[in-house]
């Protein structure tokens, strides 16, 4: 496969998400531009991951991105629609996108098994029985059925994530987009990740195959290593695609340099 | 290098454009109109405190006003929709505002009855005109007493936790968890509690009126008031209009629909930070109260307009 080919071996599949002159408002005071000017598209099958600093705006990029919020300016297609347009009517398309809050955001009254089988009863109205089966593969692949009956307050950060992944894979959605998935991991646990997010973007066997395309922020740049994904970074209010990982290597960035955690004066 | 080293990895953000709070706390923190007038410096004349606060009572009844159209559109619009996911939901709730409060409220319903029939057979006895007992219980207990203290009491038991259980939600950021995943909160989390807490206020207040007048008679044989209870029970039924059973169904749908609305809408539908969960839960309970005898004021108008 070459560097820049997606899993699904098409190069010209239209973008899912098409972005021109988009600015960014900031949930806390949408007036104010986290990041402005972005001209940006990502085509089903790709694998990108953004880096930035902390409070460099990836979480409101990451929202907007998912259609969770509106751009404050330009155009913004994702799915191949406008965005602006995006009512209750297109709930369809909304859910072939999934997202994966930094933390989980796990409902705290609900247990992992009702948090996970939540969107599948909701959307499918289905009852607890009916949803029971599909529920339980996901938590079986995803190792979390012995922690399946306590509430998220009662568990480690790092079940929590993997329990919000669950809860957003759920409805199989064809886009996952990933707020700092790797933040809070342990060792263990971020290697189960890494490669979890691997063997869902060429196409895993429980979701038939398929390839999905993979949309993650980070803070940390060193996990993510590897030269089939693509990277930009949000910098200066800016989004700048950078390309493959030798691009970013090659671009000898101060913030990629702190974001691979490397001492500046180290040349990479 | 050491210097420009320590500014890349010391340096501070030159604009703080959001998120103070991130991790589990709300990122998302859009003071409203209201949230700036109460953290407002306080004016320098009388005046414009009550300009203020006039500002403030307005902008609540606003607030709560479209709160509670949304919430009926929503019940309206989205009957059919995710049924076996929001009937279980209203199930939980029903269960929780009516029938876990019912020992309470038998308690409660022999305590009525003890503490009307106490002072009104002594007033009563003093004048000879016991046999006005049934109806002085039916234009106490049955009109007024019964419902108000019903939707007071659910207010003080259901109402709290909403409050506190929707602002904690909120400020966990479980209401960005729902959008994302394409389940209205206001379907989920408002319509269930509306519905449970009319129907809770409702049923309850039938079990506390039929228990208080039961309790009633029982107190008033206790002191040797000479009635037997069919005239008391005759007396009762004589003095009660079907206007009396449509009024009372009403008034306490009612008193459940806007408990429910005043406490979903402090809990859910402004941004909160934990430390303000509190706060808030006791301004939704204080106004919980003034909306609740405003609506018993309008139905004292009803009854005496028919």
């Amino acid at each position: 496969m070459s560097e820049n080919q997606n899993p699904a071996g098409n190069e010209t599949s239209p973008p899912l998400i098409e972005m021109r002159g988009v600015s960014v408002g900031a949930m806390r005071d949408f007036s104010f531009r986290v990041v402005k000017d972005v001209n940006w598209s990502a085509a089903a099958g790709e694998f990108w991951v953004i880096a930035g600093q902390q409070q460099s705006g990836k979480s409101d990029f990451l929202m907007m991105t998912a259609g969770l919020m509106l751009p404050v300016q330009g155009s913004y297609k994702l799915l191949g629609m406008e965005t602006q347009r995006f009512g209750e009517g297109e709930l369809a398309e909304r859910l072939r996108v999934g997202f994966v809050f930094e933390g989980g955001q796990l409902f705290n009254r609900l247990t992992i098994r009702e948090n996970v089988a939540l969107p599948l009863q909701y959307h499918r109205d289905l009852s607890s029985t009916a949803a029971a089966q599909e529920v339980q593969t996901l938590l079986d692949l995803m190792e979390l059925t012995p922690l399946a009956d306590i509430t998220p307050a009662n568990i480690s950060d790092n079940w929590r994530q993997r329990a919000a992944l669950a809860r957003a894979l759920i409805l199989k959605p064809e886009m996952l987009l990933l707020d700092n998935p790797l933040g809070r991991l342990g060792g263990r646990h971020l290697h189960w990740w890494l490669r979890f997010l691997d063997r869902l973007w060429r196409g895993h066997e429980w979701y038939g195959g398929k390839p999905m395309t993979l949309i993650a922020t980070t803070d940390d740049l060193r996990p993510w290593q590897g030269a089939q994904r693509k990277f930009a970074l949000l910098r200066d209010k800016k989004f700048l695609p950078l390309g493959s990982w030798k691009e970013v290597v090659l671009a000898g960035d101060l913030i990629v340099k702190e974001l691979l955690v490397i001492p500046i004066e180290t040349t990479i | 290098m050491e210097f420009a080293s320590q500014i890349l990895f010391d340096r501070l953000p030159t604009e703080f454009y959001a998120a103070a709070m991130r991790g589990n706390l709300a990122k998302t923190f859009t003071l409203t109109d209201t949230q700036i007038f109460r953290r407002a410096a306080l004016p320098k004349s009388y005046t414009d405190l009550l300009g203020r606060k006039l500002f403030l009572f307005l902008l609540t009844v606003q607030g709560l006003v479209a709160f509670a159209l949304i919430t009926l559109g929503v019940i309206l619009r989205k009957s059919g929709v995710a049924r076996n996911v929001i009937r279980p939901r209203i199930r939980q709730e029903i269960a929780r505002a009516g029938v876990g409060l019912l020992p309470m409220f038998l308690f409660v319903a022999l305590a009525l009855g003890f503490l009307v029939i106490g002072q009104t057979v002594s007033a009563l006895a003093q004048v000879g005109a016991t046999g006005y007992l049934g109806s002085t219980m039916v234009i106490v207990i049955v009109r007024e007493l019964g419902p108000l203290l019903a939707a007071t009491l659910v207010l003080a038991r259901v109402g709290t936790a909403h409050v506190i259980e929707l602002g904690t939600a909120r400020a966990l950021g479980e209401i960005e968890a729902l959008e994302a995943l394409g389940i209205d909160p206001v379907h989920y989390l408002i319509v269930p509690r509306v519905i449970g807490m009319a129907v809770g206020v409702f049923a309850l207040t039938v079990y506390l009126i039929i228990g208080a007048l039961s309790s009633g008679y029982l107190w008033a044989f206790l002191q040797d008031v000479p009635l037997m209870p069919g005239d008391y029970f005759k007396q009762i039924a004589e003095a009660l209009g079907w206007l009396d059973f449509v009024l009372l169904a009403l008034k306490t749908l009612a008193f459940g629909f806007f408990i429910a609305i005043v406490t979903c809408y402090h809990g859910l539908a402004q941004p909160l930070r934990l430390e303000d969960v509190s706060r808030v839960a006791v301004r939704a309970v204080t106004q919980g109260v003034i909306v609740c005898v405003l609506v018993d004021a309008l139905f004292i108008l009803l009854y005496l307009l028919t």
